[in-house]
């Protein structure tokens, strides 16, 4: 099993260790609700070092880019600028989701999911094949998640001032290196924070570092329940190679214009448009008592029509929500079997939660 | 560690088991059950009056990971259940062994209980599983 630089002082913490996508991962240090809670309402952090960042370089990145992804990095006029995005095969099939960002004119940074590295790493470097892109796996890096409507102002009490003075002016999706450092004013949760990379070596005095500002150890846990409130898509759960962009509640991170551009996909992705896109992504909100589950069936109008992709119980709203994959004309009630017994919940639009407060 | 009372009984699936004086049992999950569920966000009780036989699952508590059966010690009636998990269910992680208890049952054959393994067993058993 792999293990991040920061392993062993999440063992020194009592956390709850599980196997994530081959890593020794904390799942919780105490109780995931209370850590949930703390990201929601102050501070916590997530060692996310598992997740692979990949520096693209060279004067054609742009352009490789702009046929590897569905989005399009020429929205990024701005260095330090984040983008979302898709990585598609011909098929339009989900590879992977990941963040880009554009560091400078020939540089830019991606950080995509641990589970799916290997194959995502081999995918690039095949596109990459007779170009001069050059793709380098940055595992020198560490990367911990500060997040929560406290987190910055703890994080700079962590970062020095330095450092501090560069992130208090970061827009929201924008990052800034300083030195061997970079901080990103991005996250996995709903609420405001810092995704920061750092040398490995220097991971564990700076967790402490955050520890000693207040800022709390959480696991995946929380990380979870916190995503899916945030109605943000996990891969291998919400999407995979099976499904379209268009069938996960991802339409929005499809750059079609310009029509010119001819990413990964995107034929594909034209065809099912024309033929009109059968299933789509929802959220569920249960209204009997319950906890929803990934891969419980959802009922609409008595038959069984769809599947929920990711299904918790949300601390915030104190009742269980979902992500689930139905038929696109499905409307406002369904119904989801729980343990054999069919039990009514509300299709809504996610997020479910933002920025501490219910949406629903 | 676990903490495992002495004075209670232990099943194979993490229930405890004590013997109130009125011959009824009550029943609970053992604290290394609940610590492995982590935070329980609901609990479905069986009815008061409803038959069951050993080994039926009569109750389901729900973490925000997962979904575990609680099964029945023994053959019998249930005769109680804690209405107040339905509210707070996280009384099993706080006190599973006191508020969190889950039902109690009114045994067919007293004998039955005797047959239920004691704390030094359990112990056993847990340890073999491995934390």
């Amino acid at each position: 099993m792999k293990h991040t630089p920061l392993h062993d002082e999440h063992v020194a913490l009592g956390a709850k260790m599980v196997d994530f996508g081959g890593w020794d991962m904390p799942l919780a240090y105490g109780s995931q609700i209370e850590e949930h809670h703390r990201v929601r309402r102050d501070a916590g952090m997530f060692d996310v070092s598992h997740m692979t960042v990949v520096d693209i370089r060279g004067p054609q990145a742009r352009d490789w880019l702009r046929r590897l992804l569905a989005n399009d990095v020429a929205k990024l006029a701005r260095p330090g600028k984040a983008l979302y995005s898709c990585m598609l095969n011909e098929e339009g099939g989900v590879i992977d989701d990941l963040i880009v960002y554009r560091l400078g004119d020939d540089r830019y940074r991606m950080v995509i999911n641990a589970a799916t590295t290997d194959k995502d790493l081999a995918w690039m470097r095949r596109k990459a094949e007779g170009t001069d892109v050059d793709l380098q796996v940055r595992d020198d890096l560490a990367m911990i998640a500060v997040q929560g409507p406290m987190a910055r102002e703890k994080a700079h009490a962590a970062l020095g001032d330095e450092a501090a003075a560069v992130a208090g002016a970061l827009e929201p999706f924008f990052m800034a290196e300083i030195g061997d450092l970079a901080v990103a004013r991005t996250g996995y949760t709903g609420e405001d924070g810092y995704e920061i990379m750092l040398p490995a070596a220097e991971a564990v005095a700076f967790w402490r570092r955050l520890q000693a500002a207040g800022v709390a150890p959480c696991g995946l846990g929380a990380r979870d329940t916190l995503r899916l409130e945030a109605g943000m898509n996990l891969y291998g759960a919400d999407m995979d190679e099976t499904v379209t962009p268009l069938e996960s509640g991802l339409a929005w991170t499809v750059a079609f214009a310009p029509a010119e551009r001819d990413f990964i996909g995107r034929a594909a992705l034209e065809r099912q448009k024309a033929e009109g896109v059968k299933r789509k992504l929802v959220g569920l909100v249960l209204e009997d008592r319950g906890v929803l589950r990934n891969h419980q069936i959802v009922r609409v109008a008595g038959e069984p029509a769809g599947e929920i992709t990711s299904g918790s119980f949300s601390p915030t709203l104190g009742r269980a929500i979902a992500l689930a994959r139905v038929p696109a004309e499905t409307g406002e009630a369904v119904e989801v079997e729980v343990r054999g017994r069919p039990l009514k919940a509300k299709v809504v639009k996610p997020p479910f939660v933002r920025h501490g407060k219910a949406l629903i | 560690m676990s903490n495992i009372p002495q004075e209670l009984r232990y099943t194979e699936t993490h229930e405890w088991i004590r013997l109130e004086e009125d011959g009824t049992l009550t029943v609970g999950i053992t604290d290394h059950a609940q610590h492995l569920l982590g935070d329980i966000v609901f609990v479905e009780l069986p009815e008061e009056g409803e038959e069951c036989a050993a080994g039926d699952d009569v109750a389901v508590v729900e973490s925000v990971k997962a979904a575990s059966d609680v099964y029945a010690p023994v053959t019998g009636e249930i005769a109680a259940i804690n209405t107040k998990l339905t509210d707070t269910p996280e009384l099993i992680n706080q006190d599973p062994y006191g508020e969190g208890w889950i039902f109690r049952v009114k045994p067919m054959d007293p004998e039955d209980y005797d047959a239920l393994m004691d704390a030094d067993a359990y112990q056993e058993r847990i340890s073999e599983e491995g934390e």
